[in-house]
């Protein structure tokens, strides 16, 4: 119990606070960008699913393909995939994008169908109404349909991106210096492992935790409240 | 030379043959309505009015010109002209009723806003809602809705009023409140296309009465021939049934 | 820019691949029927234990399910041979899917339990339904019904979770990847057919679970979407 303590007190330097706070920011901020682009492009796909017509049969068809493949691809073999695919083509890309453009890979398909399930819960009734009206696709969505399915598709999206806190920790396998990183790091520079890895845990802990509160919060509230 | 005209018009939904050869002539300022058993066609007839079911043959015909419905600027323009209400009201449950039906006014056709909110007032007056123009759908009672629904169709200045059996799912007691509106709508001489239940109504404001089955147009003729006096057997078998009741 | 893949060096190690693909399968039926009795015995004791058994499973689920299994497994496979535990690499990946999965499948589970009636129990008991035939002919088939399709949901995620093996050297389907991208160096190809081979799997199991599902108790229950 005193080593414990003493081996905490060595362990809380000025140095390594900086350090896993940069770290744990960094894992915010990837897991932040890589899933507000998944979720854009998402959103994009999910309106392209919801068209009709010929024209863009073969688009609608490589979509369902994309969200079917990439919900069925562990996270970690995107993340080396992306990561060869670049080195293949000879690009030169900072490991912390290679890791936002995977996040992005896989936030696309699962967000997609979030969006859709969103736009699911608008009655056909109204999109019909819309159309009868001429309606452009994006009038429709942008007055009738997006108003309504938000309440629908932020619960889910925000448990996507929570769910992405904890795993974007594979991203230190690719040598990105977020928080799982740090906890090698420290392991590495000798410190106890269960300092090491612990400190990280609870760095998890005290982003994740707060937000999944919120988050239940937010979602008891748009259930209670009206659709207008 | 009539105002709209159709002939043989089929079109097939999900595999299966919906419409198989609609025929009907409609004048300007004139009422038809659409009779027939549940299933004969009626309201898939009025969606392929409106561009939500492309024909798969036939011909429509409008002031003369033939109108290809597959070129999507003609839908466009078809849709222009005709303004269609649903049976389920289908208003937007996120819009107050001066919202639903100032939207399409105000960001489809551009027209300025003052003269936008000046005639949703006065339609919403019209029908009899003028003190429910900040109200929600979902605080209105169907036969409310459906007059919304009515008075929205009407912002849009349509030539012709496609009414899909806009009272059958309304409570008895809120049907006249709505067959009341679209009197007066008849009565100011708009052109409309009617399909309903209600045989009554029918008889009294229609000029023309399609009987329909099996997707097609049977017998048309004004309504004391198609009621007192049918030339078909089926119309007769129909036509007995529902005065039967 | 320009990159011509090769796939015929990787074809030979295909077998090899599959093989990986079993261990992978392997792991998440372990970790997932470990998980299910960790979870059964969490919702339980969230559904109808005393305030500290209530107390013990909600913290027990708020910590797993507020770090990642990958930092979870890093500390029982460095932290545990400190306190005297050495598990090999296999059994602490295997340790950690299972705490895991354990803390969702008691959320799972918990809600299959809150979606029973009791308006289904009263019918039962109006029939002159004992308290275990109600039991036994009422609700636990409604909550298998009810369970199933977000029970195969997390199977499917399980089983992508254990590529996280490949971290600690186990031979699973990413890990075996690894090994042909040190012999190879065709990387693109390798992480492609290994994609692919996920693919495979995940879809012939969910239909598999669909098709038992269907059969065994009318379970309303799509493969894809």
């Amino acid at each position: 119990m005193i080593r414990l303590f003493h081996e905490i007190v060595a362990f809380a330097t000025w140095y390594n606070a900086v350090f896993l706070v940069e770290a744990g920011a960094r894992t915010l901020l990837l897991s932040a960008s890589g899933c507000l682009c998944g979720f854009l492009l998402g959103f994009l796909l999910a309106v392209l699913r919801h068209t009709v017509g010929r024209t863009l049969l073969p688009l609608r068809i490589l979509g369902v393909l994309y969200t079917e493949v990439f919900r069925r691809i562990p996270f970690l073999v995107t993340l080396f995939l992306v990561f060869y695919a670049f080195q293949a083509l000879n690009m030169d890309v900072p490991l912390f994008w290679i890791a936002v453009v995977s996040t992005c890979v896989i936030g696309t398909a699962y967000l997609s169908e979030v969006v859709r399930a969103g736009f699911a819960a608008v009655p056909r009734a109204e999109w019909d109404a819309a159309t009868t009206m001429n309606f452009s696709l994006f009038q429709t969505l942008h007055h009738v349909v997006v108003p309504q399915a938000w309440r629908t598709i932020v619960p889910p999206a925000f448990a996507f991106f929570l769910s992405f806190i904890k795993d974007s920790a594979l991203a230190s396998q690719i040598g990105v210096v977020e928080l799982a990183y740090a906890g090698k790091v420290f392991n590495n520079r000798g410190l106890p492992p269960s300092i090491a890895f612990g400190s990280v845990l609870l760095a998890y802990f005290v982003i994740s935790y707060p937000l999944a509160k919120a988050g239940a919060r937010v979602e008891g509230r748009l259930a209670l409240s009206r659709a207008h | 030379m009539p105002y709209l005209e159709l002939t043989d018009l089929s079109a097939a939904y999900g595999g299966k043959t919906v419409l198989a050869g609609v025929s009907l002539a409609l004048e300007r300022g004139e009422i038809a309505s659409l009779i027939g058993p549940s299933g004969s066609g009626k309201s898939t007839l009025l969606r392929v009015l409106v561009g939500l079911l492309t024909p798969s043959a036939g011909c429509i015909r409008l002031d003369g010109k033939a109108v290809d419905i597959a070129h999507a600027g003609t839908v466009r323009e078809l849709r222009n002209r005709f303004a269609i209400v649903f049976q389920q009201y289908n208003l937007f449950q996120n819009m107050t009723a001066l919202r639903n039906v100032m939207i399409a006014p105000l960001k489809v056709k551009r027209w300025p806003r003052e003269d936008c909110e000046r005639d949703a007032r006065r339609l919403l007056a019209q029908v009899g809602l003028g003190d429910k123009l900040h109200a929600y759908p979902d605080q209105l009672s169907g036969g409310q809705q459906q007059r919304v629904a009515l008075a929205r169709a009407l912002a849009l200045r349509p030539e012709v009023l496609l009414l899909d059996e806009v009272t059958s799912a309304l409570d008895p007691e809120l049907v006249t409140e709505v067959l009341d509106a679209i009197r007066v709508l008849a009565a100011d001489g708009m052109t409309m296309l009617v399909v309903s239940h209600e045989m009554g109504f029918v008889r009294e404001v229609s000029s023309q009465v399609v009987f329909m089955a099996d997707g097609r147009s049977i017998e048309a003729g004004p309504p004391a021939q198609i009621f007192d006096a049918p030339s078909t057997q089926r119309a007769r078998d129909f036509v007995g049934k529902i005065i039967r009741h | 820019m320009g990159y011509t893949p090769h796939f015929g060096q990787i074809a030979r190690y295909l077998p090899y691949l599959c093989g990986g693909a079993l261990i992978s399968l392997l792991l998440a039926a372990l970790a997932f029927f470990g998980g299910m009795v960790l979870g059964l015995l969490g919702a339980m004791a969230k559904t109808s234990g005393g305030p500290w058994l209530r107390r013990v499973a909600g913290a027990y689920v708020t910590f797993f399910t507020n770090t990642p299994a990958l930092v979870q497994v890093y500390f029982i496979y460095f932290v545990l041979p400190d306190w005297g535990i050495v598990l090999s690499s296999f059994s602490a990946v295997l340790l950690g899917l299972t705490l895991n999965a354990g803390a969702y499948l008691t959320e799972v589970q918990r809600a299959g339990f809150l979606s029973v009636h009791r308006n289904e129990v009263e019918a039962a008991e109006t029939l002159g339904m004992g308290r275990w035939q109600t039991v036994w002919y009422v609700i636990v088939p409604h909550i298998v019904r009810t369970l199933y399709p977000p029970l195969t949901g997390q199977f499917i995620l399980i089983t992508l979770g254990t590529s996280m093996g490949a971290v600690f050297g186990v031979e699973e389907l990413t890990g075996r990847a690894f090994s042909v991208n040190a012999d190879t160096f065709r990387s693109v190809e390798i992480f492609t057919v290994v994609g692919a081979l996920y693919v495979v799997v995940t879809i012939a199991a969910s239909l598999l679970l669909a098709a038992v599902g269907r059969g065994l108790f009318r379970a309303r229950m799509g493969v894809f979407g």
